[in-house]
């Protein structure tokens, strides 16, 4: 049983005893321990359930790689799902829940999963619960998705800050072992801007533990002389806690730095950092070994049995076998030995073992069985012991030990995830059994020099001495490259004991039964086996990507550290092709999860996108406006009366504006000046028809298509000036359009002498319609109105009510409708003379859905509604709008095209349904004859617009049908979803005043 | 993310300063034009894995749109210059021949 011991615990502080609960559950541990080690400490080895069979597990590692050991932390708001409680600091009053289980962790009913394996073989969800067909929605699928997962995912709001933070440095040290200690050291030296980040809150990564000699002392001396020398430098700053998560393009970097669960300030923070290089100083991890068992609770990785010793005073279990096939793994029978624990026998799957770490085991008086491994490990919740057996054999059990825990090691993998991240290549140590970063194919900067250099253990030097070396060279190498003066001073000089090679194993025994296989685990949370990855393999998966997603190897929270290596070797000999032809899935970022929070930081709620505000917003908000998003801004719906509906304020609108006078705010439109000497040559390039005929102070509607031909925006034009124009577009459009201009401008008519300037918020627009529009404005004064001084489609400049205007007489109702546009800061001054000289008259605000009903009424079409990107002014009647003369124009030649001729093509069209009250739903189909009782129906255009007319007491509706014009008078059904069908007649879509007398007064 | 400077106002900056628009030195084709040089000038565009201009705009900066030439693969920039020309700049073409000496060239 696990348990805390009576000394040792590096990082543990006795004194300070710290409470929490697990699954409900009272217990305590001490500040320095995770909650990993404190729940090892109480006793609790069952951590979590797998993914897949429910298995009880307990954690594997002791850092970021633990796939087992997840639980859910905190309640409500502060709930986080999957936290790994091997890196879970524990602090007071922590609240740990197990994940996966029905009902307790102890008990799981899931379990029975595991008895259904043969079920559940790699891609069961392609294979087995086929038939019935049916079963698969309504049973099936249901309840796999019941037993399989993982956390829960919080229902309420995130409670915690989160923010960025922007950092540029010289070189970007991940990792703050002794190899990022060294690196840092002497790039810091040289004077380069050094920015060193370690995930963990302790520094000097497992140095403290695996103590090599370092400059002639402890490496926990050395290590902290160089982090007070690091201090001193004032180009180099450091932070514990920050997982560099990614490595980018050209040596941009994230990195996310926990700064604990707080009242005050962010909870965590993102690093966006731009390094000019990147020290890839993160290590190795050690991997499992493949054997029947392997997952039992209690089976650890070697190096996590002696962390928990030595870090936090911890016993996994009182009886330890340690079963290795490298001079590493002996490292924890031999601390395990000397803290007084049993270590009843070492199983060395190499044939013999003589380097010093076995010699040192051996003199301790550990036994050390040569060329055995683990036939299988006995126990269910718990290690009870394990059945020895030859490793080059089948399994044949040649003895049995009994022991509560197994310590393992199958070797070093480095952590190449930075170095790939971005594009570095791998190449395979024969020797050492692992990929390690090939540095003459690193990722690139912009230079198309390197940017990434691998450190240290993560370089694949994974002896002390040689990673310091490494370490050292790497850091020297950084600044170097970026023209600073390195001085060749010596790496600080590591000693410890020599290692004899490794032997590769990839199973054990290495000819296991499939028995064996099939209890072989390679992914522990997502319960891949080796009998898994072999079936993939004579399945024909023979890629490692498609194994990968096929048996689902790698693709779990911890994304394959433990199992990737071990995977692909097993695909590798299932294949008989060698490991480096196999290659490695593609390491992708981030290399732990990284909170949804941290990557959001401060954008979100009112902060995640801005909204753009006219200067009659403030009013409107006060006058009952109901808001909608229109582009980046909120316009008013409606303005609502009391306890009007929106429906009724919409009613009222639109009989007001009709009948007597309406105002609107239409200062989001867009206002784009064009000027120069060739602005009307410019102009007519861009929009359909002819602008550089237009006169000086007249107004033009104008079309826009891009070079498909499709519309895109609409506007009035108006000319001020011979050289002048002022384009009105869409309210969503002004940017888009401007940078449309500025974009043919600099790049394909760069000889035109013209140049654009956005004013739309220059200016505050406000449309002033209705019959009684005139008398209104005529009342503030300044400015002839008149139908004889300013006809239709002509604006002029003055003041009005002593306000600088500009005064179009433009119409998108089909009413008597000037549109004024004033300076930005005195639209609100001239709002308030409208509406007090509009009393008289009954002049109310109106909002977007009655413009909307105002311009169907008329037949007008909106972008948006009526085009959708593969729509042509042709279409839509407007072949009036398209100049025939103009030798060129953007979407001409595209207009010419064969499939934008074609006669069957949707055109517009009106409708109106059979009974007068029913409103068609935007977006409604119209189908090709009756609507047939089974069977495909075909589909002959759609809905674009359509509304109840308060004016003609009955509903309107626009579409776009196949031959549209061809079929006046026809009776269209459009289905419904439910089975409804609604008919109606298509007519003309100008449905009010087709002559245009009232808006020509 | 890419590291681009602007060869108008000589900012180093993020990608994300950047807005991309595709393959540079595309010949506009116009009225006139037949269906499939006018097809080819709407819908085919270069996918190379290696050496690629391509049209850049400083869309969070000064506004201006330049041509860079780059290498999709391994993501070095070779330089960027002004759009208003119709070929890149000779020294450029220099410059990319001594760091891919078997590439084919721009057009």
């Amino acid at each position: 049983m696990s348990g805390r011991l009576a000394g040792g615990g590096r990082l543990i502080d006795r004194a300070t005893p710290v409470s929490f609960t697990f699954n409900g559950a009272r217990l305590s541990g001490f500040a320095g321990d995770t909650l990993a080690s404190a729940l090892l400490a109480n006793g609790l080895l069952l951590q979590g359930r797998s993914f897949k069979y429910h298995r009880p597990r307990g954690p594997v590692a002791s850092g970021v790689e633990e796939p087992n050991a997840l639980v859910n932390l905190g309640t409500g708001a502060r709930s986080e799902p999957n936290a790994r409680t091997t890196v879970t600091e524990l602090r007071e009053g922590l609240v740990a829940r197990s994940q996966n289980h029905w009902p307790s962790l102890g008990f799981d009913l899931g379990a029975v999963n595991a008895r259904f394996a043969p079920l559940l073989p790699a891609g069961f969800y392609y294979k087995t619960f086929i038939h019935p067909r049916a079963a698969w929605k309504s049973l099936f699928e249901p309840a796999i998705r019941r037993s399989a997962g993982l956390g829960v995912v919080p229902e309420e709001g995130d409670a915690d800050r989160y923010e960025y933070l922007y950092a540029h440095c010289d070189v970007l040290v991940a990792g703050g072992g002794v190899s990022g200690l060294a690196a840092a050291l002497a790039a810091g030296r040289a004077g380069a801007r050094v920015l060193l980040m370690e995930q963990t809150p302790v520094w000097g990564g497992r140095a403290l533990v695996d103590g090599p000699e370092i400059a002639g002392g402890p490496a926990a001396d050395w290590i902290a002389a160089a982090l007070g020398e690091l201090d001193a430098l004032p180009n180099v700053t450091r932070r514990a806690r920050a997982m560099v998560a990614g490595a980018y393009d050209h040596g941009y970097a994230l990195a996310e730095e926990m700064l604990g669960d707080t009242d005050f300030g962010p909870r965590a923070r993102l690093w966006r950092i731009r390094a000019r290089r990147i020290v890839t100083a993160t290590g190795a991890l050690e991997r499992p070994l493949a054997f029947a068992g392997n997952d039992v609770p209690g089976v650890m990785l070697a190096s996590a049995v002696r962390d928990y010793l030595e870090l936090y005073g911890v016993s996994v279990g009182d009886r330890t076998v340690v079963v290795t096939n490298n001079d590493d793994g002996y490292r924890t029978a031999i601390a395990l030995a000397r803290a007084g624990r049993t270590v009843p026998a070492v199983l060395d799957a190499r044939p013999a073992a003589g380097g010093a770490l076995p010699e040192e085991a051996r003199a301790l008086g550990i036994r050390i069985e040569t060329g055995r491994g683990v036939a299988r490990v006995r126990g269910g919740k718990a290690v009870r012991g394990v059945a020895v057996c030859d490793q080059e054999g089948e399994g044949a059990v040649v003895g049995r030990i009994a022991c509560d825990a197994v310590a393992m090691s199958g070797g070093w993998s480095p952590v190449v995830h930075l170095w790939s991240h971005s594009g570095g290549r791998l190449a395979w140590n024969e020797t050492l059994a692992h990929f390690a970063p090939d540095t003459g194919r690193p990722p690139l900067g912009p230079d198309g020099e390197g940017f990434a250099i691998p450190a240290g253990c993560a370089s694949g030097a994974l002896v002390a001495e040689e990673a310091m070396n490494d370490a050292h060279a790497a850091g020297l190498r950084a600044a170097q490259e970026l023209g600073f003066r390195v001085e060749d001073t010596p790496a600080p000089a590591a000693r410890s004991p020599h290692e004899d090679p490794p032997r590769a194993v990839w199973m054990m025994p290495a000819r296991a039964r499939p028995g064996l296989r099939a209890k072989a685990f390679l992914d522990f949370q997502n319960d891949v086996k080796v009998s898994d990855v072999r079936l993939a393999a004579r399945e024909g998966y023979v890629s490692v990507e498609h194994a990968k997603r096929y048996t689902t190897l790698g693709m779990a929270t911890d994304q394959g550290k433990l199992s990737n290596i071990n995977g692909l070797a097993t695909l590798s000999q299932a294949l008989s092709i060698p490991i480096p032809e196999v290659g490695t899935t593609t390491f992708r970022p981030p290399y732990t999860p990284v909170t949804f929070g941290a990557l959001a930081g401060e954008a979100r709620g009112a902060l995640f996108k801005p909204t753009r505000r006219t200067p009659i917003d403030a009013w409107s908000d006060a006058n009952g406006a109901d808001w909608e998003p229109v582009g980046d801004w909120r316009r008013p719906f409606c303005y609502r009366h009391g306890t009007e509906t929106r429906a009724e304020a919409v009613r009222r609108e639109v009989l007001n504006t009709r009948q007597g006078v309406g105002v609107l705010d239409a200062s989001t439109l867009g206002k784009i000046l064009v000027k120069g000497a060739d602005a009307g040559k410019f102009l007519d390039l861009l929009y359909t028809n002819v602008m550089s005929s237009l006169g000086i102070g007249k107004c033009r509607y104008g079309l826009m298509c891009n070079e498909n031909g499709f519309l895109f925006d609409d506007g009035v034009v108006i000319r001020m000036a011979e050289d002048t124009f002022l384009c009105h577009t869409t309210t969503g459009g002004s940017d888009r359009v401007a940078a449309w201009m500025e974009e043919w401008l600099q790049t394909e008519w760069w000889d035109l002498r013209v140049h654009v300037v956005n004013l739309t918020e220059q200016y505050a627009q406000i449309a002033v319609v209705g019959p009684k529009a005139r008398a209104v404005l005529s009342a503030l004064g300044g400015m002839d109105l008149s139908k004889e001084a300013m006809p239709f489609m002509t604006f002029a400049e003055g003041t009005l009510g002593g306000v600088p205007a500009r005064a179009h007489r433009i119409s998108f109702s089909g009413e008597l409708s000037f549109e004024v546009a004033v300076p930005a800061n005195r639209g609100q001054a001239f709002w308030d003379a409208v509406m007090t000289a509009g009393a008289a008259h009954g002049i109310a605000p109106y909002g977007t859905e009655c413009l909307h009903i105002l311009r169907a009424e008329k037949g007008f079409i909106m972008i948006g509604d009526e085009t959708d990107g593969t729509v042509i002014p042709q279409d839509l009647g407007l072949s009036w709008a398209v100049s025939k003369k103009k030798a060129d124009f953007i979407g001409k030649r595209a207009q010419a095209r064969p499939e934008m001729t074609r006669p069957d093509r949707e055109t517009l069209v009106g409708l109106r349904t059979g009974d007068p009250a029913v409103v068609l739903p935007d977006g409604a189909h119209a189908v090709d004859g009756p609507v047939a009782a089974s069977g495909p129906t075909r589909t002959i255009g759609h809905v674009t617009s359509s509304y109840f007319s308060p004016t003609l007491g009955h509903s309107i509706a626009m579409a776009l049908i196949e031959r549209g014009a061809e079929r006046m008078g026809q009776v269209l059904d459009f289905p419904l979803e439910g089975g409804e069908v609604i008919r109606a007649t298509v007519c003309d879509p100008v449905f009010l005043d087709r002559e245009g007398s009232r808006q020509n007064v | 993310m890419l590291l681009l400077t602007c060869p108008y106002c000589g900012v180093e900056a993020e990608e994300t300063e950047f807005a991309p628009g595709g393959q540079a030195h595309t010949r506009r084709e116009s009225a006139g034009a037949d269906d499939a040089d006018f097809a080819a000038y709407l819908f085919e565009r270069k996918n190379p894995r290696g050496v690629h201009f391509e049209r850049w705009r400083h869309a969070y900066g000064c506004g201006k749109w330049f041509h860079v030439a780059r290498d999709t693969a391994t993501l070095e920039i070779f330089g960027a210059y002004s759009a208003q020309t119709a070929a890149p700049p000779e020294a450029l073409i220099a410059k990319i021949r001594r760091r891919r000496p078997g590439w084919e060239g721009w057009s």
